[in-house]
């Protein structure tokens, strides 16, 4: 294909803009694309923005690997390295804390689910040691802990379940 | 309850007079749960295993539906008390190799076992001969209930039931059928279901045997997901429609051994029979592999003077630790072997 200014040498900078909808193409060589100023912009911006994006990524990289090995849980004292060496957590609330490396872990192990389906602890449903003055409320309560379950908002739910326990 | 009563009966959950025992022997269910105010064992001292033992022991004693029951103190007990309850499927490996202060709490009739100090804070078991999964699951789900009610189990909405090991994570629930699958042995078809099984994410594993390899063609097939997947769906799955379908496989490789090859068969099983009745030394390895070719005689009816009960029986009677502690001594290989020939004999001839 010849360049679509000089007619003479060979198009071999293919540029496809679309203006109000309309495509429209160009075929040029190098050097009257360089003339135009078309491909020296986007080469150059083209490796800046690769080079800019392996050096973020290599910083982010660097930051989450030693952030990772640092992070310990308050709780308990494990790290996600010593998880991954013995294969059992340390308490409840790692989680919480390696929410992101362990929602890898939980996806590959349970066949891609992520969230809980089936029973609720008898504890959470059933306030039988309500005070009685409360005893609407709880109830009112608990019907919106079963809608925040059925819309999988559990941080709604875990909201409503601290207000049961202080009423109960 | 003394263990030595246990050493010299059959477990209730070996009882061949229920449907399917043929093939089905016992269905399980257990459930993982933690207390949300501990750390997980593997973090935990002595003196806070300690106090999550006392608290659930006690929780556990005081729970009316559950009969006569005992608690057996596994960090105290001796090496052949936590084999015998490994035998008999009452407690893991697991438990019986751990640290510090641990337990079970188990019904006087075997159908129910509470591991403490396991992996996790509390491993609820509750079993029955045959396939009853419906059975076992609303027991244990009562169980659980009244045990919740008293405390806080470690639960967030999103993930369920918090366990120490994420792949317990959710319903906690591990649901398992021990199978006897001799014709699939003999006809060579065990890989392809094996195959099909781990396909639909159950896991299989041998039943007297470590590892996948099984001693005499019992095996365990058992859930792997426990989250995303409610306690009743995976236990219906089970119940009506994965373990009927693996026994009308082993029911149809049963038949055509009987059509196509009677003799090998035959030959197979009057081996079994005559080795078992007249051997003066004889491990526990060959006896699970002869008893179970006995078993699959006597179930398709080539054999009619021996019942299944007395073989069940001896699949328990001939395990190392039973053979030892109803000795009342431990006694090495070769006293074991002499003992478990001399028990076979007894109740073979």
């Amino acid at each position: 294909m010849q360049c679509e200014i000089c007619k003479t040498r060979t198009a071999t900078v293919h540029l496809t803009e679309i203006v109000n909808g309309q495509r429209a193409e160009s075929h040029l060589c190098q050097n009257c694309a360089q003339k135009e100023g078309v491909t020296i912009k986007s080469q150059l911006s083209l490796n800046e923005l690769l080079s800019s994006l392996i050096a973020a990524h290599q910083q982010t990289d660097e930051t989450s690997g030693s952030e990772k090995s640092r992070r310990v849980c308050p709780e308990c004292g494990i790290t996600m390295e010593q998880f991954r060496k013995q294969a059992v957590l340390g308490c409840p609330k790692d989680y919480d804390v390696f929410e992101t490396d362990l929602k890898e872990v939980i996806e590959k192990t349970q066949d891609n689910n992520l969230t809980h389906k089936g029973k609720v602890p008898a504890q959470i449903l059933n306030s039988s040691n309500a005070r009685p003055e409360n005893h609407d409320k709880i109830e009112e309560l608990k019907k919106q802990l079963s809608r925040a379950v059925e819309k999988e908002d559990y941080e709604l739910a875990a909201k409503i379940r601290d207000q049961l326990k202080d009423l109960s | 309850m003394r263990l030595t009563d246990l050493s010299t009966r059959t477990s209730q959950w070996f009882d061949p007079n229920v449907p399917l025992s043929d093939i089905v022997i016992s269905s399980r269910i257990r459930l993982a749960r933690n207390l949300a105010s501990h750390r997980f064992i593997s973090r935990c001292d002595d003196k806070e295993k300690q106090s999550i033992l006392q608290t659930l022991k006690e929780i556990i004693l005081s729970l009316r539906q559950l009969g006569d029951i005992a608690f057996i103190d596994i960090a105290g007990g001796s090496v052949l008390e936590r084999d015998l309850l490994i035998e008999r499927q009452l407690i893991s490996r697991n438990l019986a190799i751990g640290r510090g202060p641990r337990g079970v709490v188990i019904a006087e009739n075997e159908l129910f076992a509470a591991q403490i100090n396991e992996e996790d804070h509390l491993r609820l078991c509750v079993l029955a001969p045959g396939l009853n999964l419906d059975k076992c699951w609303q027991q244990i789900n009562r169980i659980d209930d009244s045990i919740g009610e008293k405390i806080e189990y470690a639960f967030s909405f999103r993930y369920g039931f918090l366990t120490a090991c994420p792949t317990n994570l959710g319903t906690g629930i591990r649901v398992s059928v021990m199978m006897h699958l001799p014709a699939l042995k003999m006809t060579d078809q065990l890989k392809k279901l094996f195959d099909s099984v781990k396909d639909m994410n159950l896991t299989v594993r041998g039943l007297f045997g470590e590892g996948t390899e099984a001693i005499g063609d019992f095996f365990q097939i058992s859930n792997q997901v426990t989250l995303g997947i409610s306690e009743q769906k995976i236990v219906e799955d089970f119940q009506t429609l994965i373990i009927p379908k693996i026994v009308e496989y082993e029911r149809i490789a049963r038949d055509r051994l009987l059509v196509k090859d009677a003799n090998i068969l035959d030959d197979k099983i009057a081996r079994a029979l005559a080795v078992l009745k007249s051997a003066r030394l004889i491990s526990s390895h060959e006896a699970m592999f002869l008893l179970s070719n006995l078993r699959m005689g006597i179930n398709m009816g080539r054999i009619k003077e021996i019942s299944i009960g007395t073989i069940n029986e001896l699949f328990l009677l001939t395990q190392p630790a039973h053979l030892q502690i109803n000795k009342g001594r431990p006694l090495n290989a070769e006293q074991r072997d002499i003992l478990r020939a001399e028990t076979l004999r007894a109740k073979l001839n």
